[in-house]
């Protein structure tokens, strides 16, 4: 297991956001094939090649499909392009090199699951990423992959691609249709899950970028080859988005089960300015620290998950000595506090309270009952919020806490962060 | 100030296309901010009228989200990361420089009334190419003090950008404006481009 370029194979193309180009590398052979086969047939192949949502949770995909309720029309497909969380940047890079790869991804899931209506809601940040959409819908209408009698086989199918305007929460699924229905996005009660009740009370599909970008994939080369890439229980590969203290960030596709430690020490060039690895963090901001003792920890759902983290959507933060760890989970922190939607009281008000305490700590005015008090607020915010916003909040701090607990109890001691590397005025 | 033609026919256009004119609120919010750089009250109300839905209903959905603006700003918005990735990688140092060169506090606009700057805590999906920031919307990477000096000077004699209005595809007068909104160069792209062993 190692580097594998499965999404990826074709990004040193030049120009491949080009339609023909695009067509050249073998695309849309999958929304061919897959129009000459029965929706059922091409649910149970997803099934079957164990593909899990790349959005973070890991749901199997195919699952998720089979859980639209029998008879029930219309039904639709939304493609979570709301990439939002701190250290990814995979579906952006998905967008960007290869928009007709993820479109594609689209077609081939609405007709799986009986959609004439999809849409892509995509965070308002990514403006050259919408365009690059948006040029690809154009360009797919134009040479009849979609619109109405797709390819002359009776099936119609529109895109609808929707701008979001800077909110974290509308990457919730359920948060994420009521802004596409021009709500506030605000998540809402499951069950009904957006399956049976979704977008317009209607059945509902929510697939991330990189699941749909995996389709045209699956369904040219069989479900039993998909399977056999990756881990029996995490097949396929995933884009990795390496930040922070590393000679060479950026994306890397990895095989599932890859050891971290090629991904950080031999693709990354590993730890920069030859400092010593002080810890990492999969997943994102919402996920657990993870210390050098885990880098051969495979890069798969199951196996971080093991370790005492998650794999979510694909981050990989690096952090060397030198780094502050009270500092790193303050900015996290502070990002929640932010993007709390304010509909639940435990988050609205807990995440502010650990914002405070974590600038208390920053600043020098923490007391020594501090890392407890923190500890017991996020103790009364995990498994107490509406929905995952607030419970991810707290993991990476307390992560921290367990295994950095002298770090905090250095800036009481020291009134201030004996780092000193970051000022309190920096982070508004 | 009245919504232009273009925009209103945007506006209408959007209405039609979703399955409900609810969802037709942020395009439509988005539509007003690129053609006014803000979204007044008196813009929603007009949105209200042309959606066919209460005014209460257009502030409620616009007052939710960061991005639309209530009040006129610089000519270029300037958003950087302090994130922790970008945090790790140097961004306080360079918020520190883009302050002393700009001369402006955090959220304020330059004197000349070109840029408008702020520091974010929202994460803009950039961290491989750490310290970053949003300059017009479009990512400028692996930023170092020349870096941003160099921005500085070009965005203080750039005009205005122009954005597409949103939603495929423009027919009429939206076609003409969505064209001279093409962008100047490629986005940028991420730092370590190499997937391939």
């Amino acid at each position: 297991m190692a580097i594998r370029p499965l999404l990826t194979k074709d990004f040193a193309t030049e120009n491949l956001e080009q339609l023909p180009v695009y067509e050249r590398t073998g695309g849309y052979a999958g929304f061919k094939k897959a129009l000459e086969m029965q929706p059922d047939a091409l649910v149970d192949m997803v099934k079957k090649s164990g593909l899990r949502g790349r959005g973070g949770a890991g749901f199997p995909t195919g699952n998720k499909w089979s859980f639209l309720p029998k008879g029930v029309y219309p039904r639709y497909l939304v493609c979570n392009a709301d990439e939002s969380e701190p250290g990814c940047f995979k579906d952006r890079y998905l967008m960007e090199e290869s928009p007709h790869q993820v479109l594609e991804g689209i077609l081939i899931a609405s007709y799986a699951i009986g959609c004439n209506l999809a849409f892509i809601y995509i965070r308002g940040e990514y403006l050259p990423q919408h365009e690059a959409l948006e040029k690809a819908i154009d360009e797919a209408r134009q040479s009849g992959y979609l619109g109405k009698n797709v390819l002359g086989k009776g099936y119609d199918i529109d895109v609808i691609l929707h701008r979001g305007a800077g909110a974290y929460i509308c990457g919730e699924e359920t948060a994420m249709l009521t802004s596409l229905e021009g709500y506030r996005g605000e998540p809402r009660l499951k069950p009904p899950f957006p399956a049976v009740k979704g977008l317009y009370g209607k059945p509902t599909v929510v697939n991330n970028v990189e699941t749909v970008a995996n389709l045209p994939h699956i369904v040219l080369n069989g479900a039993e080859w998909f399977a056999a890439i990756g881990t029996p229980t995490g097949s396929g590969t995933r884009l990795w988005c390496m930040s922070g203290h590393v000679n060479r960030p950026g994306n890397y596709e990895m095989e599932n089960g890859t050891p971290i430690r090629e991904l950080i020490e031999e693709h990354g060039g590993g730890v920069w300015k030859n400092r010593t690895l002080k810890a990492f963090q999969p997943g994102g901001a919402s996920m657990m620290v993870l210390l050098p003792q885990h880098l051969d920890v495979g890069l798969d759902f199951d196996a971080i998950q093991k370790a005492g983290s998650l794999a979510g959507a694909g981050a990989m933060v690096v952090m060397d000595e030198t780094t502050c760890m009270v500092d790193a989970a303050r900015r996290y922190v502070k990002f929640f506090e932010h993007e709390s939607c304010g509909k639940c009281t435990p988050c609205r008000e807990g995440t502010y309270w650990m914002a405070n305490l974590f600038d208390r700590f920053e600043g020098g005015d923490a007391k020594p009952g501090d890392i407890d008090l923190l500890l017991d607020i996020g103790y009364n915010i995990d498994g107490r919020s509406f929905c995952p916003l607030g419970d991810a909040s707290t993991w990476f701090p307390r992560s921290v806490i367990k295994f950095f607990r002298d770090e905090f109890q250095e800036h009481i001691s020291e009134k201030g962060c004996p780092f000193k590397k970051s000022t309190v005025e920096a982070v508004a | 100030m009245p919504l232009a033609k273009p925009t209103v026919a945007q506006i209408q256009e959007l209405a039609a296309r979703y399955p409900s004119k609810q969802s037709a609120i942020i395009p439509a919010l988005w539509a007003v901010q690129h053609e006014q750089g803000y979204v007044t009250d008196e813009a929603m109300s007009e949105i209200a009228q042309h959606l066919g839905l209460p005014p209460s209903l257009i502030e409620a959905t616009a007052s939710f989200y960061s991005m639309f603006l209530t009040r006129p700003e610089g000519r270029h918005d300037v958003v950087i990361c302090i994130n922790a990735p970008c945090m790790l990688r140097g961004a306080d140092e360079m918020v520190a420089y883009l302050e002393r060169q700009l001369g402006v506090r955090d959220g304020g606009t330059t004197a000349d009334g070109a840029i408008t700057w702020h520091s974010t805590i929202e994460c803009l999906g950039a961290c491989g190419g750490a310290p970053m920031m949003q300059v017009d919307h479009r990512f400028e990477e692996n930023l170092t003090p020349e870096r941003i000096d160099a921005i500085i000077e070009r965005l203080r004699k750039e005009p205005a950008p122009h954005y597409p209005l949103p939603g495929p595809p423009h027919k009429g007068e939206g076609a003409v404006q969505a064209k001279a909104a093409e962008p100047a160069k490629k986005p940028a792209r991420p730092r370590a481009k190499k997937v391939q062993d």
